[in-house]
């Protein structure tokens, strides 16, 4: 097992690289750089960019007089040991902008993922054993619905059904008195209070489609031999529905784990955005848009790497849930 | 028992004689889902196609006096037929808007069928403030907007859908067929693609757009960047069928019989992969579609003149713009609706592309 992970770990370091190769690539692709970008900006604004003194003095404090390759080479070889460089746009050291930022967002994920399965599994259990009932039948239609909804409508339309309801704009992370107060228990309060809203936006497509999934395992479990025993040895139906098939129809949802990470990563970027979150997503669009290459590059291998750990975790968990799997 | 046997061998005469595209098509058709889903979908490219005839405005006429004009309703008595009333409006001080009252003295007909003041031949027409969605912060007729923003949101998941099939079937059968080196290099490009979480990969490709782009240059460069994830999950599927296809008795027979690469690959591979291939394409297409309307919502996709259902959004994407003008939410229900239809067609599709079992 230890060794199945050393060297899932391992395998991870060329996929690694090509990404940190193409992500960086796509980040230069726009004419001009940062420096162009902020001076023209500031001739539109006032009439004139003399405010940017020693404009090639600057370029070369950030490197960007070299040529894309040496700028690459540079920058990765720093984030291998932990520095990342620095953010043009915000002048500070990408590390101090990034952590707290990458914690909100992880935690926003883990929520939406916990809320995914938590939901998904007991209606898919209830719908595979209500197969083709009128709540069955309902609870499919709702979960199509659900599929089909991307996760910034729902964020939008969210926002003004609690406005008008409510009359309070559900935004950010904290109430406006919390917003960087130390963390107290108030705080935490008002942290989950807010907090449930992404969680919902961004889990709600992967819920809708894993009831789905766990509604068909089940299903198919249902009808194989060994349920039957269970039934015939006289087992009270929720014993033999959910410690006999559930326990089975759930090992696909464990591997579906890895393979959903994706899609939350994207979901929760674009309903940061909406709700104007303090996580990564936010921060990765002003990057880009200003061209802020190191600050832009680091997130994206951020969100890579995420997803690489997730999937070596998902494995290590289906390994410890199902216990025919062996990766010797 | 003579009697079922004789039945049955019937009954496969009987589907002997029916194709292949017969009998998907009578699976399909017991899918009432599917084809109310199917309907819908050729309603609204109906609609994209001739989106000025069915736009009561021009979509870029800009008439600043009645800027974010909440939704008009239409009226009705025997004598004038539907008309809309007038409206009076005055700024408020404080917040410097806008703000409407009807004015009941003034009628304005609604016309159907007609000929508006710029000479172009509309289904619903008035002189009025006709504009039941509303209008966005520039007086522009939001359901006119919608309408012509289908030309964009519907089509970009089509051809979008089309690039990645070529590239996603091509690849694919060459990495099945072939395997070795091939094989591995594509792969591991696959799996190299499948580590980027898909919208913060395609924002920083919508970033990457030159600014200097038109707007037909940058939507055919959103449906590219679209492509770019999606043929990677293709090309795995169809490799995956060549696999277990080139194996087959009658792949052995053709290269046995001296059958060139590209006549096993056209006459034999290709042919068993379509109607799967179709079923991945059409479930596919609301993905781009939702793709696009997120880029062009956060301002990374298409770009005025033209417009998008995602454009559209972009402007209810500040909250207190929204809140004060939540008709600019719109656009989200011809999204849902598209995105709904897509799904349950591709589902009828997939149940109807098996047909014999």
């Amino acid at each position: 097992m230890i060794n199945y992970v050393i060297k899932r770990c391992l395998l991870a370091i060329p996929t690694l690289l090509a990404i940190s190769m193409i992500g960086f690539f796509i980040i230069q692709l726009p004419e001009g750089d940062f420096l162009d970008r902020k001076i023209q900006e500031l001739e539109e604004m006032y009439g004139d960019s003399s405010s940017i003194a020693r404009i090639d003095e600057l370029r070369a404090r950030y490197g960007l007089d070299q040529p894309v390759w040496r700028q690459y080479v540079n920058w990765i070889s720093g984030f291998v040991v932990g520095d990342f460089g620095e953010s043009f746009e915000y002048e500070q050291e990408v590390n101090q902008l990034i952590w707290d930022r990458l914690a909100f967002t992880v935690l926003i994920a883990l929520g939406a993922l916990l809320f995914t399965y938590a939901v998904a599994i007991p209606i898919g259990i209830y719908s595979a054993t209500h197969q083709y009932r009128l709540s069955d039948n309902v609870l499919s239609f709702i979960s199509f619905i659900g599929m089909s909804m991307p996760g910034f409508l729902l964020a939008l339309a969210l926002l003004v059904f609690v406005f008008e309801i409510y009359r309070i704009p559900l935004f950010g992370l904290f109430s406006s008195e919390y917003e960087g107060a130390p963390w107290t228990w108030d705080k935490l309060v008002d942290f989950l209070k807010h907090l449930w809203i992404p969680v919902i936006v961004v889990g709600i497509n992967g819920t809708a489609g894993l009831m789905r999934i766990m509604r068909g395992n089940l299903l198919d479990v249902l009808g194989q031999p060994f349920v039957q025993t269970a039934r015939a040895k006289g087992l009270k139906e929720s014993v033999v529905v959910i410690k006999h098939a559930a326990r089975i129809a759930i090992n696909p949802l464990i591997t579906i784990l890895g393979m959903s990470l994706p899609n939350i990563l994207s979901g929760a970027t674009i309903a940061a955005i909406v709700l104007g979150l303090p996580t990564v997503g936010p921060l990765l669009l002003r990057a880009l848009v200003a061209e802020d290459i190191y600050l832009a590059g680091t997130l994206l291998m951020m969100f890579s790497l995420l997803l690489i750990i997730g999937n070596i975790l998902a494995d290590i968990a289906l390994a410890w849930a199902d216990p025919r799997i062996r990766y010797d | 028992m003579t009697t079922t046997t004789v039945d049955q061998a019937e009954a496969v005469l009987d589907s002997g004689y029916l194709s292949y595209r017969t009998l998907i098509w009578r699976r399909f058709r017991k899918n009432r889902m599917g084809i109310a889903a199917a309907v819908i979908l050729a309603l609204f490219y109906f609609v994209a196609i001739f989106a000025g005839f069915f736009s009561p405005y021009g979509h870029n006429d800009i008439r600043i006096q009645v800027r974010y004009l909440p939704p008009q309703d239409l009226h009705f008595d025997w004598s004038e037929g539907i008309y809309v009333y007038g409206l009076t409006s005055t700024q408020n001080p404080v917040t410097l808007e806008l703000e409407y009252e009807t004015d009941q003295t003034q009628r304005y007909p609604v016309r159907f069928l007609s000929r508006d003041g710029s000479g172009n031949f509309r289904l619903i027409h008035s002189e009025g403030p006709m504009y039941l969605f509303g209008t966005d912060r520039m007086g522009r007729d939001l359901l006119s907007r919608i309408f012509h923003g289908a030309r964009v949101s519907l089509t970009v998941g089509i051809i979008g859908v089309f690039l990645s099939l070529i590239l996603g079937s091509v690849l694919g059968t060459l990495s099945g067929y072939f395997g070795g080196w091939i094989d591995h290099a594509l792969q591991r490009v696959v799996e190299i693609l499948a580590s980027f979480p898909p919208i913060p990969l395609w924002m920083a490709l919508g970033a990457a757009l030159p600014a200097g782009w038109t707007s037909i240059e940058t939507y055919l460069g959103i449906t590219i960047i679209l492509s770019i994830i999606s043929w990677g999950g293709l090309a795995r599927e169809v490799r995956g069928k060549v696999l277990v296809f080139r194996e087959q008795d009658y792949t052995t027979a053709a290269r046995s019989a001296g059958a060139g690469h590209w006549y096993i690959i056209s006459r034999h591979l290709l042919p068993g992969c379509y109607s799967h291939i179709i079923v991945v394409a059409t479930l596919a297409i609301p993905g781009m579609i939702l793709g696009e309307t997120a880029l062009s919502f956060l301002g990374l996709g298409i770009r005025p003149p033209m417009t998008s259902w995602g454009v559209l959004l972009e402007e209810a994407q500040r909250v207190t713009v929204l809140l004060n003008h939540p008709w600019l939410l719109f656009p989200a229900a011809p999204v849902l609706v598209v995105v709904i239809a897509f799904n349950f067609l591709g589902d009828a599709l997939r149940d109807a592309a098996d047909p014999y079992s």
